[in-house]
């Protein structure tokens, strides 16, 4: 049995390299935004976790704020409003940007509950032994705590990966995008290319929640 | 500093906006319980299509952006010959999507009642439907308070994505207004106080209500 010509054409080589291409933005911004959000969410969240004075307090505001805020206003904000202040980047960077600091308010989030879910007693332990505050961190607490992050964090990146689809309102030219330019041209095009496009972000996240399953099997948490 | 006239002249529009942001979130959160507790209950049901169904709804719609979702009806479903507007293929995106994630809260609820309690309703003579509806339910429901306030709030943060399909909402009126003074930094400023508005009363009230529930435990 043949596709119906809607499909047939939809699907020819040069609509299918388009998507490709489109999907290889989506995931470069995915790759960097992970990356940067990982390390700057980690790190306020560890300055909250520590209560370094004042910088704890008003990271504190900060996460709440972008927490609260959705993610689209911040990334069409990063495009068109920062420049009226005189921040300018290319419509990638924006994308990464606006990723970056929402991404890495929730990361923080996961980091600090992470933190504190260790028990306080293996601190004070720790520093009765004579380890500084911050070895105690980094070899006792950390460890732990990183562990336990797994989970949320994977599904954060999850959610991260589809939420580049947002960038479309900037005209990035991820995924999305070009899925939405391939939609215009033909009626019938409309269908097969979003179940097509449905597809391509199905493989990339169940593949990362897959990862993320045997991430935490192979680490069996130790009593 | 910003210009206070933005909101003083054209707050007909930030309340229209407003309104519809509310209006779809909640049309969503309804929608999505309802159809969130049926795919809890399909996961869970001794039939294995049943499971298989629930499974697939869960895994679909939690892997693909709430942005295809909604495309999905504002141009998908349109291309059919079904009209929708902006507004409405939205909210109906908001609502599948959200069931996604409602479904999971749903049905570590339903596991949370004992066992027991199934096979003591379906041996007095219920049914599956009827052990679910009358006895499972009800119990659950209290578990799933929490994680429901939590999706409501990220519902009015999603909501904004009506904006991309001229739904309406707080972004699409933000940009009307915006087009009318040109000023985008302070508009999309005020925009943003106006979300925090819903969002930030919301999640310190979802945080005590977790606190005061995890007390009574």
């Amino acid at each position: 049995m043949d596709l119906p010509l809607g499909f047939q054409d939809a699907y020819a080589p040069a609509n299918l390299r388009f998507l490709a291409e489109g999907l290889l933005v989506t995931l470069g911004v995915s790759v960097l935004a992970i990356a940067f959000s990982f390390v700057l969410g980690c790190l306020v969240g560890i300055v909250r976790y520590a209560r370094v004075p004042v910088a704890a307090r008003l990271l504190g505001i900060g996460v709440e704020l972008i927490r609260n805020l959705p993610l689209l206003l911040l990334i069409f904000f990063t495009r068109f409003a920062l420049p009226e202040i005189g921040i300018r980047m290319s419509v990638f960077w924006c994308a990464v940007t606006a990723l970056t600091v929402f991404e890495a308010a929730m990361i923080s989030e996961i980091v600090r509950g992470g933190l504190r879910s260790v028990d306080k007693g293996q601190i004070e332990a720790a520093r009765a032994s004579g380890l500084t505050y911050t070895q105690c961190l980094r070899h006792i607490i950390l460890p732990q705590a990183l562990r336990r992050m797994v989970p949320p964090t994977v599904s954060q990146f999850i959610s991260l990966i589809k939420d580049t689809s947002l960038a479309v309102i900037i005209s990035l030219p991820e995924l999305m995008h070009h899925a939405k330019i391939l939609t215009g041209v033909r009626y019938d095009f409309v269908i097969p290319v979003l179940l097509a496009v449905a597809v391509m972000y199905f493989a990339v996240n169940y593949l990362l929640s897959l990862v993320a399953k045997k991430l935490e099997t192979r680490e069996p948490e130790r009593a | 500093m910003l210009d206070l006239s933005i909101v003083t002249g054209h707050w007909d529009l930030f309340l229209q906006g407003l309104m519809h942001t509310v209006l779809a979130s909640v049309l969503a959160l309804v929608g999505s319980f309802l159809l969130g507790t049926l795919v809890a209950v399909l996961r869970l049901a001794p039939i294995l299509a049943c499971r298989w169904v629930g499974t697939a709804f869960v895994e679909f719609f939690r892997n693909i952006p709430l942005l295809l979702v909604v495309y999905l009806f504002y141009l998908g479903v349109t291309s059919l010959g079904v009209p929708l507007d902006g507004f409405q293929a939205g909210t109906l995106g908001l609502t599948i999507y959200t069931a996604a994630y409602i479904a999971e809260a749903v049905r570590a609820g339903i596991q949370s009642i004992p066992r027991g309690q199934t096979e003591a309703a379906r041996a007095s003579g219920l049914t599956y439907g009827q052990a679910m509806r009358l006895v499972v339910l009800p119990q659950a429901l209290t578990v799933v308070i929490p994680p429901l306030c939590n999706q409501f709030l990220n519902l009015i943060k999603n909501s904004s994505v009506l904006g991309v399909v001229a739904g309406l909402d707080l972004m699409y009126f933000g940009d009307k207004v915006e087009s009318i003074t040109l000023a985008t930094f302070d508009t999309y400023i005020f925009v943003g106080l106006l979300y925090l508005l819903l969002t930030l009363p919301l999640s310190y009230a979802s945080r005590a209500l977790e606190r005061r529930l995890g007390q009574s435990r």
